[in-house]
């Protein structure tokens, strides 16, 4: 696969293809697999993608720790907000759905962890169902995210032990605002642009889950990093451009990953983890999990 | 090299890809150095799978891995249950393996009707994981493909013997990496194979008398 997106950008112009095509083709190469397979396995996983959304949505669902549940259907019921009516306020209730089930051991697709598997799915199902668009185009989308990661995964890092918080939800974000900027009729110029606005957004974004929990505040994170790829993605379709070159932004999150102090790269040793109310919640709710497992 | 698929992947059980899905893809390694469910298992966990490992899951999802559960099977969720019916002995300890190891890693000591081994593994994110050492041998396994670790004598026309019996068994070799610390000592090879080499392949190559130790691991990852 790629290793800068500018390389990608530069061929999918040149060979006047989408970037989703132009992925599809490297990865066909690259894994000696025909295009079909490919796309036959991203249909697989938006399938899954869509039956967490459903089943998060049921609102019955809560982590073994019981710390986080119940938030989708909430969202989904109560449409009183500025966002009231708007697939703005639809795609924020699916993040908080699909990281739900992911606290519940639920199945999930890992686009690019579980960690922050909500984003990508909200964002371009939620999409889809705003602007009725088909399923075809969609599992290019995936295909335009999975190149995103993928260059994220060589220049920086995809784990929040790693890189924190930006290397997760953040990349998730850029990887969906950058799919569906592409989706939504966006040159692979604009979905550069995408990616850098959205991730300049993210940056230096901590990994500090109560208890070293995929829950708090991993659900909320979805959601917000949901909102920030929306903005990306608004921004790009517009025409604006991002000054520094969207592999130097992955390049610099992964820089600031790797200064990050590990307090704060998933060891429950700061940020929110150690406030005084993380640190008790995050003991009485592992005593509860311990207590479960007998 | 990284896939799309491994990007827009797992389609796994929560709740972390690194601490869950890749802890389980490392139980189904160590699993197949003993051909099967051990009975008895030490799993020494290092930095965040030591620190954060419980809620995560990841004791479950090696135990899990163990057993032979995918990191899609909801059962991993019961996994230690699962554990003590299948007769399946385990035991976690929380260690320091070395200051430089990856945060996410975990040495995972087996045992089957008597047949030993020791892997060093860690789970990279995202689902992705690669395995250090085996039984003390360095090694660099992904799981992407099925992998033939070997150690033979360092001598003339041994990898022409080897590739030839992997033909005859028609397995086609994706990648094989050699390497030796002398001239004359230790050939380490790691080879992925496009097939699941069979046991009557594996059986073949430790019949080589020159060849002093050999593993076959099953890809676990990849769509």
């Amino acid at each position: 696969m790629y290793k800068a997106l500018a390389d990608a950008i530069r061929d999918a112009e040149q060979q006047q293809k989408t970037l989703a095509l132009v992925a599809l083709e490297t990865e066909a190469r690259d894994q000696g697999r025909p295009v079909k397979e490919i796309r036959a396995a991203l249909q697989r996983a938006l399938d899954v993608m869509r039956g967490a959304i459903e089943k998060g949505l049921t609102g019955d669902l809560y982590s073994a720790s019981g710390l986080v549940g119940g938030d989708a259907a909430k969202l989904r019921k109560n449409p009183v907000g500025p966002l009231a009516e708007t697939p703005f306020r639809d795609i924020l209730t699916r993040a908080l759905a699909v990281q739900e089930v992911n606290a519940a051991m639920g199945v999930i697709v890992a686009a690019p962890t579980a960690g922050g598997a909500g984003v990508l799915p909200a964002i371009l199902t939620g999409l889809a169902k705003a602007r009725s668009v088909p399923d075809e185009k969609v599992v290019d989308g995936l295909a335009t995210a999975g190149l995103i990661g993928a260059v994220v995964a060589e220049r920086a890092s995809l784990s929040g032990a790693e890189g924190g918080c930006q290397a997760e939800t953040g990349a998730a974000a850029g990887m969906a605002a950058g799919a569906a900027t592409e989706m939504l009729g966006g040159t692979p110029s604009q979905v550069g642009h995408a990616v850098a606005l959205t991730m300049q957004g993210t940056l230096g974004l901590v990994c500090d889950p109560l208890g070293g929990l995929v829950e708090l505040p991993c659900v909320f994170r979805n959601a917000t990093g949901s909102a920030i790829a929306l903005a990306g993605i608004e921004m790009a379709l517009a025409g604006i451009t991002f000054a520094i070159p969207v592999d130097e932004v992955i390049d610099v999150m992964g820089d600031i990953g790797r200064e990050m102090d590990v307090r704060y790269r998933e060891t429950a040793g700061g940020g929110l983890a150690a406030t005084p109310t993380g640190r008790r919640l995050a003991k009485e709710r592992l005593y509860q999990i311990k207590r479960a497992d007998g | 090299m990284v896939s799309l698929l491994d990007i827009i992947g797992p389609v796994m059980v929560g709740p972390s890809s690194s601490h869950t899905a890749g802890a389980c893809r490392l139980g189904l390694l160590a699993r197949c150095l003993v051909g099967g469910t051990p009975q008895s298992g030490v799993l020494q966990l290092h930095g965040s799978f030591a620190r954060t490992g419980e809620g995560h899951g990841t004791d479950k999802a090696l135990v899990a891995g163990l057993l032979g559960f995918r990191p899609d099977d909801e059962r991993i969720r019961d996994a230690l249950k699962i554990a003590e019916g299948e007769g399946l002995d385990y035991q976690f300890e929380k260690t320091t393996i070395a200051d430089a190891a990856h945060p996410n890693t975990v040495r995972i000591s087996i045992e089957l009707n008597g047949n030993k081994a020791t892997m060093l593994g860690s789970s990279l994110g995202a689902g992705r994981v690669l395995v250090q050492e085996i039984d003390g041998y360095p090694v660099e396994v992904t799981g992407n493909l099925h992998t033939i670790v070997l150690v033979a004598e360092d001598r003339k026309g041994s990898i022409a013997r080897i590739t030839g019996i992997l033909a005859e068994h028609d397995i086609n070799i994706a990648t094989l990496r050699l390497t030796r610390k002398e001239k004359g000592g230790d050939a380490f090879m790691v080879i992925e194979c496009d097939e699941q080499p069979d046991k009557k392949a594996g059986a073949e190559l430790r019949a080589l008398d020159w060849v002093r130790w050999t593993r076959r691991l099953d890809k676990v990852s990849g769509g």
